[in-house]
């Protein structure tokens, strides 16, 4: 049993644990994930390390509460266990002093490209930030991303807060403005990261996306997770999740994640309705 | 020969596909007894040397055929704790029953049978025979992988008094036992249940630890103090067959719909487990392969509720590499064997969702290395199977996590560890590796002897006793 140290929400349905995992939090490096299970009769599901501290044995991941398993996980206070978690698992982010790296995050991914960009930061790179939400309370981590960047910017879909717009027309107004960018990392929703990727594939830009297939075991036997990549088979878990934005196949990513949407909503609906009789009891 | 083969009691077919339960029920002792009687005891009983761990077969069946039942758990437990589980896993037709004296005129002694009714026998008597375990060494040595070939190791290493840590990636125990065969060959209960022995040496077993991600082999051996080291990681990594509309919506390997359905349950979705599977009710669906795992795949698929559940095996029934006793319980229940065929590409909708899998029938050729004829295809004989999932069941290979992360352990051309064949031992000091991870895919019972050797070869570099097993 992992055990909560601390749980709060950062955003409507966005909740930030601290939770107690020393051998995880002594080894994890940017770009490196967790799978987790609640309980005996939960299913495994991946979440990115957004930070750790090794002296106090503890791990920081951010959930996004999407369906039964995530918002299961969001109804858990400090002081609750968590059956399982393991990690830590993918291949770490490639960092190195490219120059000038911009990031980006879309909705919770900016927590999942967080550790990057702070890793960029750490190795001497001029780190621009762009990270997206729909609306202003939507927004997640602003004064840590401030915090490892040389400039940060938020946009919101609705312009309720910081740049009116997508990251990709912000991400393309830097770009024009004649600005030197050797490096891009796009992380967030599927279309986002193909989005990215078509902005910057013209200028020729390094860009790498985080890539979230269905993941099971996470260690390379399931297979569950390949993605297609510069035509070729990939382990998301092993290989990845990081992988060349101009290399990957988006749409077939985007076929492949819809494959248990029937079974997801199943699932999220039994789950609302066990809380509401919880509820009323 | 009076006494004839005396038959498993086995769940209705009909009935059976309709749940997970085991599908063959076990000898009663009257039955065992009565089998038990059919061995001549040989002088020299050929059938030992049939079985990779060497159980002492004459002497346990014996026993039984005394009524000893617990001395005949004793008997076996000398070199092998995993009774339960082998007894039922074990391909004997190969193996031990192979040789037996008796199966030269008649049928041989069911030696399968007998080991799984002793082992059984213990787990439901509510005795419990524990070996004897020597006097702590202050060695310790970790196990990496908790499959058959860890825990044969770890049980014996245990046995000779060293302190033994288990790790396993996953959060249940048992390798494949847990995550591939499924719960109607072998009840994830009894697998369980016969480590809880294990527990009971005290032997530590921590799951949820990745070694090579979490843990280096470096680190366990410079940081935590492991004296040696012994890999039994298996060989988990599937294989595609790099043919066109593989990554269809629909498209999996067995591995992935083995594990939705066997560790995460996913056959009780919505009731005691979160994870789903592939819906198969009233489905078309093909299991591309033809062995152990293959077989496991569709008799699964078709207690999903699939209307059509077929195999679809480029050779003939003969090459199959499957146990026949399992190739004989899928035709019951229903299974579709599509022979001498194969696959060229899979088709789908506009949505990328699987339609069907164009394939080709073969005919058999030439013998090839391996000495199985050759399947070459029949031109013009294409025609689209309609099918809604396909599992890809062709085989597996070696995960390269421990070797990318510790460079200094030789691999193959194939991954697979190299080691020398006496000893176990890897091209690393103090390292050792057994079972799949160095074999490829093979047997339970084959990654077992490997464990025990290595733990042997372990022993004696750490300068332990010789143990004695009989003393117990
Ligand atoms: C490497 C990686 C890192 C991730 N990091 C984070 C993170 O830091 N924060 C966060 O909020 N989310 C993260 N995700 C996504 C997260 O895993 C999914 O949101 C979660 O699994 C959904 O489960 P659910 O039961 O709540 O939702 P469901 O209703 O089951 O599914 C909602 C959607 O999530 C995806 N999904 C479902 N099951 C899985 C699964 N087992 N593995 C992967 N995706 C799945 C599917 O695309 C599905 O459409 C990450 C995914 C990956 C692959
Ligand atoms: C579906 C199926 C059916 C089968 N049926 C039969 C049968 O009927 N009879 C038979 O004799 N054989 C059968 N086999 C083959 C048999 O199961 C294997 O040969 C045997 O399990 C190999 O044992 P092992 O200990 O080498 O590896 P495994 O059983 O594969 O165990 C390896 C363990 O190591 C863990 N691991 C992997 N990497 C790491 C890591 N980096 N760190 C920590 N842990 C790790 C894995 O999670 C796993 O638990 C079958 C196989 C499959 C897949
Ligand atoms: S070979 Fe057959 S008959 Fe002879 S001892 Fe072994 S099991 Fe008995
Ligand atoms: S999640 Fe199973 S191989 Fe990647």
């Amino acid at each position: 049993m992992y055990r909560i140290v601390s749980a709060i929400f950062l955003a409507e349905n966005i909740k930030k644990f601290e939770i107690e995992a020393p051998m995880i939090a002594k080894k994890r490096k940017a770009g490196q994930f967790v799978i987790i299970r609640i309980d005996q009769n939960g299913e495994r599901i991946p979440l990115t390390i957004a930070d750790s501290d090794p002296e106090k044995g503890t791990i920081t991941i951010i959930a996004q509460g999407v369906g039964k398993s995530t918002r299961e996980l969001n109804c858990k206070e400090a002081g609750d266990s968590i059956a399982d978690v393991v990690g830590p698992l993918g291949t770490p982010s490639h960092i190195e002093n490219f120059g000038t790296a911009i990031s980006i995050g879309g909705g919770v991914g900016t927590a999942i490209a967080y550790p990057t960009a702070a890793a960029l930061k750490e190795a001497g790179n001029y780190v621009i930030t762009i990270n997206g939400a729909r609306s202003k309370d939507l927004v997640i981590l602003e004064d840590e991303m401030k915090a490892v960047s040389d400039e940060a910017y938020i946009t919101t879909d609705d312009g309720s807060y910081g740049f009116h717009g997508f990251v990709t027309q912000k991400l393309q107004e830097l770009i024009d403005s004649g600005k030197k960018i050797d490096f891009v990392l796009a992380i967030g929703p599927i279309p986002m990261m193909k989005a990215v990727a078509d902005v910057t594939r013209p200028y020729g830009i390094k860009t790498v996306v985080s890539l979230n297939p269905i993941m099971i075991d996470g260690t390379g036997m399931c297979g569950g997770c390949r993605v297609t990549v510069g035509g070729e088979i990939k382990f998301g878990c092993i290989d990845g999740p990081e992988f060349d934005a101009h290399q990957v196949d988006f749409k077939n990513l985007a076929d492949r994640n819809r494959i248990y949407q029937h079974e997801e909503k199943e699932a999220n609906d039994t789950f609302a309705h066990e809380c509401n009789l919880t509820r009323q009891a | 020969m009076a006494i004839p083969r005396q038959k498993m009691p086995a769940q209705d077919p009909v009935e059976r596909v309709g749940n997970f339960k085991e599908v063959n029920l076990g000898l009663t002792p009257e039955q065992a007894q009565q089998e038990a009687l059919r061995c001549i005891q040989c002088k020299d009983p050929v059938c030992i040397a049939g079985c990779p761990v060497n159980i002492k077969i004459d002497q346990f069946i014996k026993l039984i055929a005394e009524g000893d039942f617990m001395g005949a758990v004793r008997k076996i437990k000398e070199d092998n704790v995993l009774p339960s589980i082998c007894g039922r896993v074990c391909p004997q037709e190969d193996q031990c029953e192979k040789v037996c004296v008796i199966g030269k005129k008649h049928e041989p002694v069911a030696i399968g049978n007998l080991e799984r009714f002793v082992g059984d026998y213990e787990r439901t008597s509510g005795q419990k025979i524990d070996p004897k375990i020597a006097p702590p060494t202050g060695k310790k040595v970790a196990v990496v992988g908790s499959g058959p070939a860890g825990l044969s190791c770890a049980n014996d290493l245990a046995q000779y008094g060293h302190k033994v840590v288990v790790f396993e990636a996953l959060h249940e125990l048992g390798g494949v036992l847990m995550y591939g065969i499924p719960e109607f060959r072998l009840p994830k209960e009894i697998v369980r249940e016969e480590l809880d022995g294990l527990r009971r040496m005290g032997i530590e077993f921590r799951t949820d630890v990745v070694v090579g991600r979490t843990i280096t082999i470096d680190e366990l051996m410079e940081e935590e103090g492991f004296d040696a080291v012994f890999i039994g990681v298996g060989a988990g990594l599937p294989w595609f067959m790099g043919i066109p509309g593989e990554n269809l919506v629909g498209v999996l390997a067995a591995n992935e719909f083995l594990t939705r359905v066997n560790l995460m349950k996913a056959y009780d979705f919505l009731k005691s487990s979160d994870t789903p599977v592939f819906d198969c009710k009233g489905k078309n669906v093909a299991v591309f392969g033809g062995g152990n795992t293959a077989m496991d795949a569709v008799r699964t698929a078709k207690r999903l509720g699939a209307e059509h559940a077929y195999i679809v095996y480029r050779r003939s029934e003969k090459e199959m590499p499957a146990r026949e006793e399992e190739i004989h319980n899928a035709k019951e229940e229903g299974i579709e064997f599509l022979l001498l065929t194969t696959p060229l590409e899979f088709v789908g909708d506009e949505k990328a969702w699987l339609t069907g899998a164009k394939c080709q029938k073969m005919e058999l050729g030439e013998p090839d290395d391996s000495g199985r004829r050759r399947p070459v295809p029949v031109e013009g004989s294409e025609y689209i199977l309609p099918i809604d999932m396909a599992i890809i069941s062709i085989g597996n290979g070696p995960n390269p996590l421990i070797h990318q992360t510790t460079p200094d352990i030789e691999v193959s051309k194939r991954e697979t560890i190299v080691v020398d064949v006496n000893t176990m031992q890897t091209s690393k000091e103090n390292v050792y590796a057994g079972g799949d991870i160095v074999t490829g895919g093979a047997t339970v019972i084959l990654a077992m002897g490997a464990g025990r050797k290595a733990a042997a070869a372990i022993n004696e570099k750490l300068g332990g006793t010789a143990k004695n097993f009989n003393e117990w």
